[in-house]
């Protein structure tokens, strides 16, 4: 969860923030107090409804008054408790960020869970029992899956499939080695340690090893929560992150293991055979459902053209059940969602709507960090809830064999690990990797799943389990910002990907592809290129909607940049220089080849006096003050249905079309150049984005009086008069010389063109020049921008609109 | 100089030598051109003459030879050799000029130490070649923004009328310093076995 800090502390706002926080905390539990009395039954409730409803059946006859004002509070108790429970938790997260100070030093996951110890502690000293919460169905089903899918679905794939082999060794391995490392020993002191009347030494071999198993797992919950506020280096995170996401289908295995054989009570030699294949196949059972669901939803988003608001449904549904369809087979449903949600984000992000893109990103975010603070606010609830029984020797035992046993792990792997690593892991990022390691609540529910009547000693294991959890969140969790500053580990990196960076990843895949291929060794490079290969040929044909299925990466990831620097410019109020990477003031004009190196052919081009570049530049201007209210009026008649959101394939064909017009309109125009107005002018800003058809002379132009090349910087005017030189704007293609050129508006040389301009609007009764499709995708670009200012659109990490497949 | 490859590297470099070159002595275009796998890559071309490039033999020459021997064939590959385990910072620095300044020798087919913006053009060009002669257009549009780029982040300030004439070996290693391009243009050559080989 990003932490934004309130930089102007309005410390009147923050005093009123909370105290209506602290009514709405009292309200809420005093509701949920009401709320667990009334289950029990119990005639002291005094507001419920089956009070009234006796008060009518026995006065039924007397002529009772119509109720003008009733209470009924048993018809909405269940969703009025838990939009209690949910708008809590919300309060909650937005009074942590108003404190200044506070989310700098601790985690929000320790205040949740302080936040929930405190409301558990309010309801159990007012005297009721404390309504178990962390229900495991709720937690499994409902809780769980929206984080798990936001992790899934914006995964980032490539780095995540360069660091697989070290990621599937940490949660295989790891996880096996902490579970029978610590259900091995745990047993060992139970039977060695302690008297042997005491509890502790009934406790079986398997019960140990099945405790060893539910605490060994590392929780993406808490990882998530912890290490998002960090900002860590990729690789690092990527690791613990995979980990935690991939160790659930061992977890899942091992604890369905060793709960059939608690309650068997023998193990055979068959049976561990067994064990095994079923890892195999929870594993990649799950993996498989999730890449059928995420191909359907793929498919089904192809067809979606027409009904763009339910896009974002498609997604949310075909991965819950994903998630769902495992849970029936006891496949991992982890794997199932991250897989579902990592096939289909490159097909479903081709096909869908911006806007719909938007929806999806910040749907799952909203609803993940709704999860996530419920699951911390219930985790301490059900602390207090209890039933506890502690035991100092299991429950110290348990926490210091964890670390050691994660040290040992991590450091063991890791020398295994880096004999076949290029980057080799350092002693500190075993560090972090081993400090990563944290458990929360899914340990907490899957003992929570454990039977009475196979497990008696179910508390002392809640217990202990409980006590993992608050050590690592809050020790560990508390304690690794101030490490990773102090090591020095390196952090995440905040520049953005460049067009060159992508140019080049796109050419070292190939080269090192082609260096395979000369060498004779089918490598890493080999089967990633025929993947993609594949990948292009069939499967983007079938899951991508029309055009979009056959461009090319480097082209889809170039349109984006021009998008994104679109609407940062408009955004930034189109007066003001674009923002760019890196200030500086070279433009198109500085990197074109200067007409001189070139070999001239005939013709002369003719420099303009200064007397008429200002009278140019003044026309200009004035033209385009005039330009930007006309274009507005076009867009209330708009005569393109919906430009914007029918994808921008269309609009770079129909550029494509004006290329060829272009072309053929070569002999017609004749091309002057006026050199670059003072750098602050409109002119000159909209110049410098991005943008652009025109950039070589045409030096094999006729001229023709002050008919000036066409740029598509300019925005195209509705012709008042005869002499009114016509400039039109492109933002969206790429090219832009600084010279600003004029297309003129000589009637005869049109007329010929009028038959060529296919989808044009046709104003009235002018003749036109040949690059009316443009101004229509001007008309569009303004729309499109407009839209864009509605909607402040994804600002955030651009880290997850990376590539598609790698 | 030869460079630091390790022997059973060599063997196997030499096996896969001998059947490209039918057991002659030398490689010429015409066996780069045999083997079925490169035809696919879009820039087949570009990494066939990168192997014929005097620039790339480490012996400071210059220009392009029609056939290679061995020792050429080994010196050219030992531009992907993965960084030993235990390196200085200089040798790193040293090891990511050697692996850019191959990178850069390839864009710079006209040898005059800069990539110009049309020599820039036709590597994306190159790129873009397999889908499609629509894109051809985009990827002029493409190569000016990146140039654009370059020049912004070496150059920095520049006056209207000034001209900016190309990529220096300079530029370049600035533009792709976050590029970690030590670590990611290697071959795993411990790996090869010589029973994968392909035809």
């Amino acid at each position: 969860m990003p932490s934004r800090t309130v930089s102007h502390g309005a410390s009147g706002r923050l005093r009123g923030l909370f105290l209506v926080m602290v009514l709405v905390f009292l309200e809420g539990s005093v509701f949920t107090v009401a709320v667990a009395s009334s289950d029990q039954h119990s005639p002291i409730t005094a507001h419920s409804g089956s009070h009234k409803a006796t008060d009518h059946g026995s006065h039924n006859n007397t002529g009772k008054a119509f109720p003008v004002l009733d209470l009924n509070y048993e018809n909405v108790r269940v969703p009025f408790e838990i939009s209690l429970w949910v708008l809590l938790a919300s309060l909650m997260k937005l009074g942590f960020h108003l404190v200044p100070h506070l989310s700098n030093i601790v985690p929000e996951s320790c205040l949740l869970i302080v936040v929930g110890l405190l409301v558990g502690g309010i309801i159990r000293g007012t005297g009721e029992t404390v309504p178990p919460v962390l229900d495991s169905k709720l937690f499994f089903y409902i809780l769980l899956p929206p984080i798990i899918l936001d992790a899934g679905y914006f995964l980032p794939i490539r780095p995540f499939m360069e660091n697989l082999g070290t990621i599937l060794i940490f949660a295989v391995v790891g996880t096996l080695w902490n579970a029978f490392f610590v259900g091995g020993l745990l047993y060992g002191v139970c039977q060695i340690g302690t008297e042997s009347s005491s509890i502790l030494s009934r406790i079986g071999l398997l019960q140990c090893l099945l405790f060893g198993s539910i605490i060994s797992a590392v929780d993406p919950v808490a990882v998530l929560a912890v290490f998002e506020e960090i900002h860590i280096n990729e690789l690092l995170h990527i690791l613990v992150f995979g980990e935690s996401l991939l160790n659930d289908a061992v977890t899942v295995v091992l604890y369905h293991l060793f709960e059939e054989f608690s309650g068997i009570g023998s193990v055979t030699l068959l049976k561990g055979f067994l064990g095994v294949i079923s890892f195999f196949v929870v594993a990649l059972g799950g993996v498989l459902v999730g890449v059928l669901y995420g191909i359907l939803a793929a498919f089904t988003s192809r067809f979606t053209s027409h009904t763009r608001v339910i896009e974002p449904l498609f997604v949310f549904l075909y991965s819950y059940m994903a998630y769902l369809s495992a849970e029936i087979f006891h496949l991992s449903g982890i794997m199932a969602l991250i897989a579902c949600g990592a096939v289909m984000r490159p097909y479903v992000e081709a096909n869908i709507s911006h806007k719909s893109h938007t929806t999806i990103k910040y749907f799952l975010k909203m609803w993940s960090s709704v999860s996530e603070t419920l699951i911390f606010i219930f985790l301490g609830v059900a602390t207090v809830a209890g039933p506890h029984d502690w035991n100092w020797t299991f429950v110290t035992v348990t926490v210091i064999l964890c670390l050691v046993a994660r040290v040992i792990g991590v450091v063991g792997l890791t020398f295994i690990i880096n004999k076949f690593r290029i980057v080799k892991l350092t002693t500190k990022d075993q560090f972090i990797i081993a400090y990563g390691g944290l458990r929360g609540a899914i340990a907490f529910s899957l003992g929570f799943l454990l039977n009475k009547e196979h497990f008696p000693e179910r508390e002392i294991f809640l217990t202990a389990i409980i006590t993992v959890i608050f050590f690592t969140v809050f020790v560990q969790g508390m304690t690794i910002k101030p490490l990773v500053e102090l090591l020095a580990v390196k952090k995440k990196q905040e520049a953005k990907r460049s067009i060159n960076e992508e140019i080049h990843t796109q050419f070292l895949d190939h080269l090192l592809t082609g260096i395979e291929d000369i060498c004779g060794h089918y490598g890493h490079h080999h089967w990633k290129d025929k993947l993609n290969r594949f990948n292009k040929k069939y499967v983007k044909k079938c899951l991508i909607a029309g055009e979009r299925s056959k461009e090319p990466q480097l082209i889809a990831f170039y349109h984006k940049m021009e998008m994104k620097q679109a609407i940062q410019l408009v955004e930034s109020g189109g007066g003001i220089k674009m923002p760019s990477a890196v200030p500086s003031t070279v433009s198109m004009q500085n990197i074109q080849p200067r007409p001189s190196t070139k070999p001239a052919p005939e013709r002369a081009i003719p420099q303009l006096s200064k007397n008429k570049e200002e009278e140019i530049r003044k026309i200009l201007r004035t033209n385009l003050q005039r330009t930007r209210q006309r274009l507005r009026s076009y867009n209330r008649h708009t005569l393109v249905a919906d430009p914007y959101e029918d994808g921008l394939s269309d609009l770079f064909l129909k550029k494509q079309k004006m290329f060829q017009i272009e072309k053929k309109l070569k002999e017609m125009n004749t091309y002057l150049t006026v050199p670059a107005p003072p750098p602050d002018s409109p002119t000159m800003c909209r110049a410098r984005l991005a943008s652009g058809k025109h950039t070589d002379f045409k030096p094999d132009q006729v001229q023709k009086g002050n008919k000036m090349c066409s740029d598509p910087q300019a925005y195209s005017i509705k012709p008042a008069s005869n002499k009114v030189p016509m400039i039109q704007v492109d933002l969206a293609s790429p090219q832009s010389p600084d010279s600003v050129n004029l297309l003129d508006e000589f009637g005869q040389a049109n007329q010929q063109e009028e038959e060529e301009q296919g989808l044009m609007m046709k104003p009235p009764s002018r003749p036109r020049e040949a690059k009316k499709p443009s101004e229509e995708d001007e008309a569009k670009d303004q729309q499109r921008l407009m839209r864009c200012l509605s909607d402040p659109g994804p600002s955030a990490d651009e880290d997850e609109d990376g590539a598609f497949l790698p | 100089m030869v460079s630091p490859v390790c022997s059973k590297q060599i063997g196997v470099l030499h096996k896969r030598f001998k059947q490209l070159s039918h057991n002659e002595e030398t490689l010429r275009r015409d066996h780069f051109n045999e083997i079925d796998d490169l035809a696919f890559n879009p820039i087949r071309a570009q990494i066939i003459e990168a192997f014929f490039d005097r620039r790339n033999f480490h012996q400071n020459g210059e220009g392009k030879v029609q056939e290679i021997g061995f020792e050429e064939f080994v010196v050219v590959m030992s531009h992907f050799r993965p960084p030993s385990a235990h390196m200085t910072e200089e040798q790193r620095g040293k090891t990511r000029r050697e692996k850019l300044r191959f990178l850069f020798n390839m864009h710079d087919t006209d040898n005059d130490g800069i990539i110009t913006l049309e020599e820039y053009r036709h590597v994306v060009e190159e790129l873009l070649s397999r889908s499609g002669t629509l894109e051809k257009e985009t990827a002029k549009c493409i190569a000016d923004a990146a140039m654009l780029e370059v020049a912004s982040i070496s150059v920095g300030h520049m006056e209207p009328d000034e001209f900016y004439e190309g990529i220096t070996f300079e530029h370049f290693l600035k533009l792709l310093e976050r590029f970690e391009i030590e670590s990611r243009m290697i071959i795993r050559f411990l790996n090869m076995d010589t029973t994968t080989l392909c035809k």
